[in-house]
């Protein structure tokens, strides 16, 4: 192959494919057989970081940039006056292949933009994975990105060779959806999800019967929305994320802070600042639901429909919810330790396992590793020191405030600068 | 430190360096219940003003019973144990060695009894070799030979290369590869049939050098290109954070790193 030109559309294509945020590699079940390439069994690994800080873990391409949609939030769209580049299958074969003899990758992570119809681009896509799987004996990990409107047949095929699948809903809401990609109906994002779930869950019913039952997209899918393009409130992001998780059976939900790439009136304008600190609150939310037992509607509800900035959202609801603490760490049940600020999971099961030895005091907790800056306005332990006066919430955030660093705190703070 | 018994003066028992001469040794002292000053390896002694010292040879059925006895205890022990020992840290191999007597003294199984410092010391000393390793999963770049090999160095904070050995053979099963650790100078060499441990008499340390070397292929370095070309694409300059990339990918690291050349 000639490097020059691969060289060229891997710049024009990686580029457009950056603002996929997903970069699991982790979950799939394909262990090398008879002698192949690559083995993606048990957790991920990120190879390398990129200087935003985001993880390597894919090679993360597009087949082309040619699309024949007009989206107002996407950089590949029809109207944008940009380079247009097409990979042929061969070479992003090569490239996947060359990349991971070498460790720089995990596999292979491959989208595109949509050129003549839904079910052609499928296919195309379709065939790389195939060809890499079948030719190539590659067990490396692969992330297909499903085509809005593809065939019910093409996907239960690209599940066949892919580890995962994915469609972006992009915008939240349908209304959003409306304003910013009229070509598109929601329906053909939800019609491919439905598919891929239907296809695991029969895949597991017939797995107990059939041994050879051909695996089908072991690390399930995934999907991604867009943070801070529309007006959606932190609530109807976590709601239909929420949604997603529940209907389509989602291994993980990505939220994308807005990076502005066109003139749009319906749009933030270029330039203006990415979301970045409402992304990280909504990841930490994310996590609470899935790892901590919240449910959504604890954290938000029509009274909060939108997450403190300032603080993290599990500070932000035991705040509000003052009744249930202080919380005696050697008595309270997994459920309720994880519920305590500054205390993740991680100190959950040390504690949890600690102290059937003895009962922890505050030396115990700080060693171990537990936030005890935010964790000791909420919790007793084996001590007669705590903190005994009752402090309303405001004086709590306040002093977490003045006695904490965050990494974003520059970003928020109102006081001005006296020499600035 | 403990207490002595006796009239017996403590000893400084000796090994050979290895894993396995260090169960050896646990053996010993557990066998002769001998008071014990310190376990050092042959190659760092330093003899104690009052302590006699004895040289322990390694024997593996010792070895293999010790692995055995600490692995029937718990499983979370025995990997603690293997992973906190290659640490290297200076006077590990005592702290290791009152860590099993713990292990032993007690009725109940103590390795998750995280309010006891010398539990706490293991556990994390352990958690920070098991970093290493997954940091080696990730870090290690292969550069291809003109003979075909794939071949790395790696510079590791802790001596993982028995760690990844697995690793890396069960992914890499159709290609011959080397993975050699200049700081420890010896290596893994997959033939396409087994692993073998080869000590190199190497020239240089192949780095990730903006210069063409003639043992690498042509193809070689067209790949490092795209490579590099893919890690500048990838990047969204909008969000850069020159602090969570270093924090992901500490300097130290950069030296090997394909995509960090201009950087070095």
């Amino acid at each position: 192959m000639s490097f020059e030109r691969v060289r060229e559309k891997l710049n024009i294509l990686a580029d457009a494919a950056k603002y996929d945020v997903s970069c699991a590699s982790s979950g799939s079940t394909r262990t090398n057989k008879n002698k192949g390439l690559g083995n993606s069994t048990g957790m991920g690994i990120c190879h390398s970081y990129a200087e935003d800080g985001r993880c390597i873990s894919l090679l993360k391409i597009l087949l082309t940039n040619h699309c024949i949609f007009d989206c107002a939030y996407c950089v590949t769209r029809k109207s944008n006056d940009i380079k247009r580049a097409a990979f042929k299958i061969q070479e992003v074969v090569d490239l996947t292949i060359n990349f991971y003899r070498r460790n720089y990758i995990e596999g292979l992570f491959l989208s595109s933009g949509i050129f003549k119809n839904a079910d052609y681009t499928m296919e195309r896509l379709v065939s790389v994975a195939k060809k890499l799987r079948l030719e190539e004996n590659f067990n490396g990990y692969i992330h297909l990105k499903s085509i809005p409107g593809a065939s019910d047949e093409l996907m239960y095929e690209a599940g066949l060779y892919a580890d995962r699948l994915s469609v972006n809903i992009e915008i939240p809401t349908v209304s959003g959806l409306k304003l910013l990609a009229p070509d598109k109906k929601h329906e053909d994002f939800t019609k491919p999800m439905r598919k891929v779930k239907n296809e695991i869950l029969r895949y597991r019913s017939e797995k107990k019967h059939l041994k050879n039952t051909p695996i089908y997209a072991p690390a399930g899918q995934s999907t991604q929305m867009i943070i801070g393009a529309t007006g959606e409130s932190d609530k109807d992001i976590m709601y239909s994320a929420t949604h997603y998780y529940r209907t389509y059976r989602m291994k993980r939900v990505y939220y994308s802070g807005y990076v502005p790439v066109a003139e749009d009136s319906r749009l933030p304008v270029i330039g203006s600042q990415v979301p970045m600190l409402r992304e990280n609150r909504l990841y930490q939310t994310d996590w609470l639901l899935r790892f901590y037992g919240f449910d959504v509607r604890e954290i938000l509800n029509n009274d909060y429909p939108n997450l403190d900035i300032d603080i993290d959202p599990k500070l932000s609801w035991a705040l509000r919810n003052m009744h249930l603490f202080p919380i005696d760490i050697n008595t309270a049940d997994k459920r309720l330790l994880a519920r305590i600020p500054g205390i993740g999971m991680q100190s959950v099961n040390r504690i949890l396992k600690a102290r059937q030895y003895r009962k922890l005091n505050w030396e115990h907790l700080k060693r171990m590793g537990v936030a005890l800056n935010r964790a000791h306005y909420f919790m007793i332990c084996s001590s007669r020191y705590w903190q005994q006066k009752d402090l309303d919430p405001a004086t709590i955030k306040g002093l977490i405030l003045q006695n904490s660093k965050g990494k974003f705190r520059n970003k928020y703070s109102s006081q001005l600068c006296l020499f600035n | 430190m403990f207490i002595q018994l006796g009239m017996e003066t403590a000893k400084i028992l000796i090994y050979d360096g290895s894993f396995n001469g260090f169960l050896t040794t646990v053996f010993k002292a557990f066998e002769e219940k001998l008071p014990i000053s310190d376990i050092q390896s042959n190659g760092l002694c330093q003899n104690g003003l009052f302590s006699e010292t004895e040289t322990v040879f390694t024997q593996m059925d010792k070895a293999k019973r010790v692995w055995n006895g600490i692995q029937a205890k718990s499983n979370t022990a025995i990997k603690n144990v293997y992973f906190a020992y290659l640490s290297g840290q200076k006077g590990i191999e005592l702290i290791l060695y009152r860590y099993i007597k713990k292990l032993f003294g007690q009725a109940g199984i103590a390795v998750n009894d995280f309010s006891d410092t010398l539990i706490l010391k293991i556990s994390q000393l352990a958690d920070n070799v098991r970093r290493e390793k997954h940091r080696m999963e990730a870090f290690v770049r292969f550069q291809q030979t003109q003979d075909g090999i794939y071949f790395a160095n790696i510079e590791p904070d802790f001596d993982v290369l028995p760690l990844i050995s697995k690793h890396f053979r069960s992914r890499y099963a159709d290609q011959e590869w080397i993975i050699y650790d200049v700081k420890r100078k010896y290596g893994l060499h997959y033939n396409l049939e087994s692993v073998e441990i080869i000590s190199l008499d190497l020239k240089e340390v192949y780095s990730n050098s903006m210069l063409k070397k003639d043992v690498f292929s042509s193809t070689e370095y067209a790949y490092q290109h795209l490579w590099n070309d893919y890690f500048k694409s990838t990047n969204i300059k909008s969000r850069i954070n020159p602090k969570l990339h270093t924090q992901h990918v500490p300097k130290r690291y950069w030296k090997y790193l394909s995509e960090k050349k201009q950087a070095v």
